[in-house]
């Protein structure tokens, strides 16, 4: 290998203003949102903590709404289960499929601890004490199989998990036990195990949902505080270097499967913990709480977030949440829905003067369409638009027809084949489709999709993610990893 | 028990060892020994089975027959990580480092070994942890200043990756070094580097044994190197060896010339 001489206008690879300057290179690569990122690192975690949880405590006296508070709560236990599966998938690196069974298992758990289905009713620091223990026992356990397996392997067998435990939680309501003449009932089936007591500690019960958010954020900041500690020790310098080669960590004096059970069971723990107070806030449980979609909510606020990154995960747990809660209402959804498309190609359609034909053909294509439509068959014209802001707007522009669905089903597909299109052709013609494109959007939204808000919510955050993915494919404050060099 | 009063100073031993992957014999019967403070060197042309010798000592393989001995105890059936802590490190042909961690932290990981604070007492950073933490950084700085200002100041705190290839290298030397070992096996140190990079590899080799004072078992193509650093050279072929002794002695031995460039060679010689 000879020294490499550098051209006078490009950085000279392999010298030493290359590597000096790479703090400078890192924030470029970071694209418009770094100069953020830089500022917040310069701060120290323990502020940016304080401040978001002092933030988030003032909540119930902004808003007296008790829908807003549970959302606020349902976004902390959100981002606790984000930084438990951050311990395990981010820093150690394994990917466990099987998660969200220590969270149903934490909560069934404390569910059979305080309630009448054994009349057992533990104090609740001691029944969170045990929920804790056995939650990580339990990681141990699924740990001890699974430490030998790599990659896809563990993915499949912790699924697997994951998926019994559902199953379990489903079918453990008649148990046959050889000293008991009757079935014994552990889980309450598909029923779940209701009435279980609400947390009390000291003689203070929290009963109202303002008091679990207070108590959910004490709890947040204890685990923030925990893992961030770990984190800066020895642990998780051993637990990061074994997700960036396991064989020359353990070469290097780590115990690499110690290290991974050790993994599992911080994981499994902080899922159990925030089980715990996700039961005694529901004051039920039930199986289909714990299922799939839940794990994939969870694994999409790490992976959004930046896997590694405990703000990260934090951000990518307050993100998926809140606008799932905002898609709810249809007029929110609405307004997001033209929001990303309008933000998109503000984007992506350079120059302005481009972005302002497409804009202008847009409107003049679907007034056309619309007096077309009207002309040609006035049934096409005279469905009902869904009220909500801006729905007068659109009246006389989208075409809205008696039989929605059935045309609405048509639009969809439509929709589909010229996106795939649209990635297809280039220069003018490209320009020239998105005009129909865009009308096409419109009609399928204000015709099909508006009308199945459940669906809607799941593809417009599916799309957000995509988009998200493709921007910054190591997450919101994630760093980009180089895996080869 | 049984003391070796001709060798007090032996510190790794392997004795017979053997080692086959299905029906290829990559090691067969090897004997070898490294004396305290010695830089013994392994050449052999590829294939010849030195990385697995490696591989072997530092428990990634077990050998189907043989003992190795570390000071007389055995290292057969540890774990890797244990065999680290008993005072085996090496650093790896085709490098390993941590990439996306800083090179600080990279030798600061390969500390683990060492030290002992549990994770309660990291989660409840108690004042013994943190003064483990700050030996830690002090240890990592230490290591990673042993090799001049190449991998000091503002380089600690940036990802490995961004590393030249010779400072990876030396990186790679200063995390096993971290880990606290009596025996270092370097494997082909100075493969890619130019030849100034070559030179200067060559010395620093002879300063971790005088000033680090390891003992050094390295496997190397280079010739120059060889010569340079070795007080002894094993020649390897086909998992045998085929001699040793001196560098002069082992370069010219027929069967170590036939080994590289064949038998014609060796007969119009």
């Amino acid at each position: 290998m000879s020294e490499v001489e550098g051209t006078p206008e490009g950085p000279k690879i392999g010298v030493d203003e290359w590597v000096a300057r790479h703090g400078e290179r890192a924030g470029l690569r970071g694209g418009r949102l770094a100069p953020l990122v830089q500022q917040a690192e310069r701060l120290p975690w323990w502020a940016l903590l304080a401040a978001a949880v002092a933030a988030s405590a003032l909540i119930p006296f902004i808003s007296s709404s008790d829908y807003v508070i549970r959302v606020a709560v349902n976004t902390v236990l959100f981002a606790l289960l984000a930084l438990g599966l951050n311990v395990v998938v981010g820093w150690a690196g394994l990917l466990d499929l099987g998660f969200i069974a220590f969270y149903g298992f934490g909560a069934y758990s404390y569910a059979l601890l305080s309630s009448d289905q054994f009349d057992l009713h533990f104090p609740a620091l001691a029944a969170v004490a045990i929920v804790i223990v056995t939650s990580a026992l339990l990681g141990l356990l699924l740990g001890l199989p699974s430490r030998r397996l790599l990659g896809d392997y563990l993915a499949i067998v912790t699924l697997f998990f994951a998926q019994i435990y559902v199953v379990l939680a489903t079918n453990a309501d008649r148990i046959k036990l050889p000293w008991n003449d009757g079935p014994t009932d552990f889980t309450g089936g598909p029923n779940g195990i209701t009435d279980i007591d609400p947390i009390s500690i000291l003689g203070y019960e929290f009963t109202s949902v303002r008091s679990y958010l207070w108590l959910s954020l004490g709890v947040f900041t204890v685990v923030v505080v925990a893992l961030q500690f770990v984190n800066e020790s020895r642990t998780g310098r051993a637990w990061r270097a074994l997700r960036e080669d396991p064989l020359a960590a353990e070469l290097m004096s780590m115990p690499v499967n110690r290290l991974k059970l050790l993994a599992f069971m911080f994981g499994a723990a902080t899922a159990g913990l925030t089980g715990a107070i996700f039961a005694s806030l529901q004051l039920g449980v039930f199986p289909q709480n714990f299922d799939l979609p839940l794990l994939i909510t969870v694994y999409a606020m790490v992976i959004l977030g930046g896997a590694g990154s405990i703000p990260g995960v934090v951000i990518g747990a307050i993100t998926i949440n809140v606008s799932l809660e905002l898609l709810r209402d249809p007029s929110n959804a609405r307004a997001l829905f033209y929001a990303a498309i309008g933000l998109g190609l503000v984007a992506l359609v350079r120059p302005w003067r481009r972005l302002a034909v497409v804009a202008g053909a847009t409107v003049a294509f679907g007034i056309v369409v619309y007096q077309l439509a009207d002309a040609i068959r006035p049934a096409w014209t005279s469905g009902s638009i869904e009220g909500g802001r801006f729905s007068e707007l659109l009246d006389g522009w989208v075409v809205h027809p008696v039989d929605s669905t059935r045309l609405g089903n048509i639009g969809f597909i439509l929709l589909i084949v010229a996106l795939l299109t649209l990635t297809e052709v280039r220069g003018i013609w490209r320009t020239i489709l998105l005009v129909p494109t865009l009308y096409l959007a419109a009609f399928v939204w204000e015709n099909r999709l508006v009308t199945e808000p459940s669906v809607t919510r799941i593809l417009l955050l599916g799309a957000l993610l995509v988009v998200l993915m493709s921007w910054r494919p190591q997450g919101l404050l994630g760093t980009s990893r180089v895996e080869i060099v | 028990m049984s003391a070796q009063p001709e060798q007090p100073d032996r510190i790794l031993e392997l004795k017979r060892i053997s080692k086959a992957f299905g029906g290829l014999q990559v090691i067969d019967g090897l004997d070898l020994h490294v004396d305290q403070g010695e830089i013994v060197s392994v050449i052999g042309p590829n294939g010849a089975g030195k990385t697995t010798l490696f591989n072997l000592i530092t428990g990634v393989y077990r050998p189907d027959r043989g003992e190795i001995l570390l000071d007389g105890g055995s290292l057969l059936g540890l774990p890797p990580h244990a065999i680290t802590q008993r005072g085996v490190a090496r650093t790896f042909q085709t490098l390993r480092l941590f990439l996306n961690m800083t090179v600080k932290e990279n030798v600061m990981a390969a500390a683990y070994g060492r030290t002992k604070a549990g994770v309660l007492r990291s989660m409840l950073r108690t004042p013994s942890m943190r003064r483990e933490e700050q030996e830690i950084s002090r240890l990592a700085e230490e290591k990673l200043a042993f090799f001049g200002e190449r991998l000091m100041g503002y380089r600690w705190n940036q990802p490995a990756y961004s590393l030249s290839y010779a400072n990876r290298r030396r990186l790679e030397i200063a995390r096993a070094t971290a880990t606290g070992p009596r025996v270092l096996l370097l494997d082909e140190p100075a493969a890619g580097m130019n030849p100034k990079e070559t030179q200067e590899i060559t010395e620093l080799i002879a300063q971790l044994r005088t000033e680090g004072g390891y003992t050094i078992l390295v496997i190397e193509h280079d010739m120059h190197v060889v010569e340079g650093i070795s007080d002894r050279v094993v020649a390897l072929d086909h998992g045998i060896k085929i001699a040793e002794g001196s560098f002069d002695a082992v370069a010219t031995d027929p069967r170590v010339v036939e080994a590289y460039l064949g038998t014609k060679a060796a007969a119009t010689k």
